[in-house]
């Protein structure tokens, strides 16, 4: 597939004002509002574009798959240092169009840490290029950033640079017995203290740590923390990062981004706590689940729901009114015909 | 779609009554010698006096002052500590100055949440220093520390030598309050992992000051490392230098910092400094190792082995946190020490990547001959970002000419190795040609849109940082490469 393809498909429907649904693997199909529109299938836009493993950067088109960029850094000892889930085939473009995480964004940081560069093609067809290949650029405004997360209501990320970290030397998991408020009450006192910590995963009074460090950084940790070795963590893992751990089964899953100290009193059908206890995911309808997440200073999601329930509720937290409109202005300075992805971040964009 | 900077014609009068409404005597600057300590930032070459100089001491002022500015039209440039070196904070002449000076306390520091909620006006290292008591730091560390302020660091993204494994200001600040031009509040951020919406929080980190008024910044405290060790290496060559700086990445180890000084930057410091620096040595590479003692023992061994097989002539691990320190006092004392042996020098700060940093230093030799003025540099090795100071006499008639040039063509340079015009000073003032180089037309258009989107009038520090396509064209026409003109579209002056 070429650019042009992309560059003309997004031009038809600006002048025709026929709304596209940008579409990779469709790996995050149950992610967000409304599908809407005829869908722009750009999993053929793919391929490696450069690899620099000394400049710690990969560039790659947007339908490369994830599993092919990671094979690629493992062979130099790197990696996605924000552990994206891959769920069924997922894409560069829409991993970074998603903005999800996976359990080593407690460490390392997440997808919008590690954009370096884009090549965007916006509402009206143009190709354009922000950021870069080189770690520090501080030239304009971070458009690069602000595109993950952005679910390509603000144009189709073409071409993704995305700094690359290397792969620890050393990992171990340690499992403890403990209820969730000692969880929390560990990992926040733990977190204030220079342990190699890089991810955590509480469900059902067990909590799971990964150590991953320098070997002597992550021995001196075993011995300090106690506990008990995991049998298979890597296997652990992965299925926490692509959610077919049990803790995630079920018709309506709402995922809660939280100060990690924070206390929801009063909520039930919490299935899971993460990154260090910041984010946390409860299952069931959950009524009042949304002013709770609010009033303890962060925010839900309705993550995994019918699409009528989605719809109805709306999958993202509402914005003020001042914030909305500052958005509405944004999605119309790259999208000027409302042409991207419609509804499926707002309802309202 | 504007293409040109929109241009002011401020009352001074009715200015002057319409503040005086609107702030007490003593947060209200209009007499020149008031002014005149505001006609700069860092960046002295470039100097303007403002209308009026307003000291607010709350947000509700803030406020009041935006508001007032916004009904008469008058360009607002807000100003931290002033250290910025891209004239970022230089007054627009028929504008005010916000000075958040007044906003200098630290409102909450919360050891459980790792986090330090601080107003903008509060110093980098003070942040470090109340949250010391509880073994936690804040990462980002310009040079300018101990004065620059956090509202600045947001509005530049403001780097410093740990970038490399802390990241910059944007992987560190949570939540911001922004004031408007209209004076309406935004939370951007929070304490949680992420927020609903567009990452906001991205795109005004590092925007200069030209989307909103930051009043109050929350920001991530991370554990104080047990223990930190820097080794020092010569080399004979800078090629090898650089060589061995991406030996250490490909070796799967990122420092806690990685820095490289060259011969004139050497030379310049050890008098002052006298860190026992390789006077021999064609460049020197300073490796830093954090964490727990075991933690940095191994990483310092294994530092070591890759520079011993990329050909350094000399290595010295430091023995104490003294040593530590003396070893960095050199290159935290560069631009001081050059200052001394300089009448005037102008630094520059471009990125590229590491791969070409030899054929940088090569290109900066030849602009030596070229511009008949001599250039020390000091890099952080590891993220490719450049610090050449180009020394000048301003006494002397057309030196400075000559290092401004010299200074355009190293930046232009380094778009062209696939690079950046600025890796942590920002665009400012002093870069905006250079703006036209690293990005086209489409860009620089998507960039204004975005201004406008958050400032319809263009009263948020004009004329910074986003240039007008009609002064690319201006530029552009003293850069014709093969006949090709760019923005032919645009009319030419």
């Amino acid at each position: 597939m070429r650019l042009d393809y992309i560059v003309d498909a997004l031009s038809l429907a600006a002048d025709s004002r026929s709304p596209l649904r940008i579409r990779g693997a469709g790996s995050k199909d149950f992610y967000g509002g409304m599908l809407a529109g005829d869908v722009l299938d750009v999993s053929a836009y793919r391929g490696i574009v450069a690899y620099e493993p000394t400049e710690l950067y990969i560039t790659a088109r947007c339908g490369t798959p994830l599993a092919e960029i990671e094979a690629a850094l493992a062979e130099k000892g790197q990696m996605l240092a924000f552990e994206p889930p891959h769920f069924s085939g997922a894409t560069l473009g829409g991993c970074v169009a998603a903005g999800l995480s996976g359990p080593r964004r407690q460490q390392a940081g997440a997808v919008r840490d590690f954009v370096l560069g884009v090549k965007l093609i916006d509402g009206a067809g143009q190709v354009l290029d922000f950021g870069g290949q080189v770690m520090k650029n501080v030239a304009g405004y971070d458009v690069s950033r602000l595109l993950a997360g952005s679910l390509g209501t603000l144009g189709v990320l073409a071409e993704v640079t995305l700094k690359v970290l290397p792969k620890p030397v050393a990992e171990q998991t340690l499992l403890f017995e403990m209820s969730e408020s000692e969880a929390l009450a560990r990992l926040n006192q733990w977190g204030g203290q220079p342990l190699p910590i890089s991810a955590s995963f509480w469900h059902a009074g067990q909590l799971s740590l990964r150590l991953a460090g320098t070997h002597a950084a992550v021995e001196a940790a075993c011995r300090m923390l106690g506990g008990t070795a995991a049998v298979a963590p890597e296997q652990l893992w992965l299925v926490i990062r692509e959610q077919t751990h049990p803790a995630f089964a079920g018709g309506v899953l709402w995922r809660l981004a939280l100060p990690s100290t924070a206390a929801v009193p009063g909520l039930a059908g919490l299935r899971a706590i993460e990154w260090g206890g910041g984010l946390r995911w409860y299952g069931g309808e959950a009524a009042g689940i949304r002013d709770a997440a609010t009033a303890a200073g962060g925010h839900a999601v309705l993550y995994r729901a019918p699409e009528s329930l989605r719809c109805r509720e709306g999958a993202f937290a509402p914005l003020s009114p001042a914030l909305l409109a500052l958005h509405r202005r944004l999605k119309k300075s790259f999208d000027p015909h409302g042409i991207l992805n419609p509804g499926r971040l707002y309802a309202e964009l | 779609m504007p293409s040109s900077e929109p241009t002011f014609a401020t009352d001074r009068q009715l200015l002057a009554a319409n503040l005086r409404n609107v702030l007490l005597a003593h947060c209200l600057l209009s007499d020149e010698e008031d002014l005149r300590p505001y006609e700069c930032d860092g960046l002295t070459a470039y100097r303007e006096l403002p209308l009026a100089v307003c000291l607010p001491e709350n947000e509700g002022q803030v406020i009041d002052v935006l508001r007032t500015c916004h009904r008469l039209g008058v360009p607002v440039v807000a100003r931290g500590a002033g250290t910025g070196l891209s004239g970022g904070a230089m007054p627009h002449a028929q504008g005010v100055v916000l000075s958040l000076a007044r906003f200098n306390k630290i409102l909450r520091v919360d050891r459980e949440a790792r986090l330090a909620v601080v107003q903008p006006g509060v110093r980098n290292l003070a942040v470090s220093e109340a949250a010391a008591p509880f073994g936690l730091y804040y990462a980002p560390d310009p040079s300018s520390q101990i004065a620059c302020t956090l509202g600045g660091n947001v509005a530049e993204n403001s780097g410093g030598v740990h970038c490399l494994k802390y990241g910059l200001t944007v992987h560190n600040v949570l939540r911001i309050r922004v004031v408007s031009i209209e004076g309406e509040i935004f939370e951007i951020g929070s304490a949680a992992p992420d927020a609903p919406g567009y990452d906001l929080l991205a795109l005004l980190i590092g925007s200069e000051g030209m989307l909103g008024v930051v009043t109050e910044v929350t920001v991530k405290l991370v554990p104080k490392p047990e223990l930190a060790q820097v080794v020092m290496a010569s080399f004979a060559d800078v090629a090898k230098a650089g060589d061995a700086v991406a030996a250490i990445i490909a070796a799967g180890i990122i420092p806690a910092g990685l820095e490289m000084m060259d011969k004139p930057a050497t030379a310049a410091v050890e008098p002052y400094v006298k860190a026992g620096y390789d006077l021999d040595a064609a460049a020197i590479l300073l490796c830093e190792s954090d964490g727990t003692p075991e933690e940095v023992a191994e990483e310092i061994a294994r530092v070591t082995a890759v520079l011993t097989a990329a050909g350094a002539s000399d290595i010295r691990v430091s023995q104490s946190e003294a040593e530590r320190l003396r070893f960095w006092a050199g290159r935290k004392a560069a631009f001081p020490a050059i200052g001394r042996i300089t009448p005037d020098y102008y630094c520059m700060d471009g990125t590229i990547p590491r791969k070409r940093l030899a054929e940088m230093l090569a290109a900066i030799a030849e602009m030596e001959k070229k511009y008949r003025l001599r250039c020390a540099n000091v890099f952080h090795a590891g993220d490719g970002n450049l610090h050449p100071l180009i020394m000048y006499d301003a006494a002397q008639a057309g030196e400075w000419a000559r290092a401004e040039a010299f200074g355009a063509e190293i930046l232009e340079l380094s778009v062209a190795l696939g690079g950046s015009i600025t890796g942590e000073h920002g665009v400012g003032i002093e870069k905006i040609n250079q703006m036209c180089v690293q990005y086209k037309t489409p860009e620089l258009e998507a960039f204004r849109r975005i201004k406008t989107a958050f400032d319809e009038q263009g009263l948020l520090n004009p004329g910074k940082a986003v240039p007008s396509l009609h002064r690319c064209a201006e530029y552009g026409r003293m850069h014709v490469h093969h006949g090709d003109l760019k923005f032919p579209e645009l009319e030419r002056f």
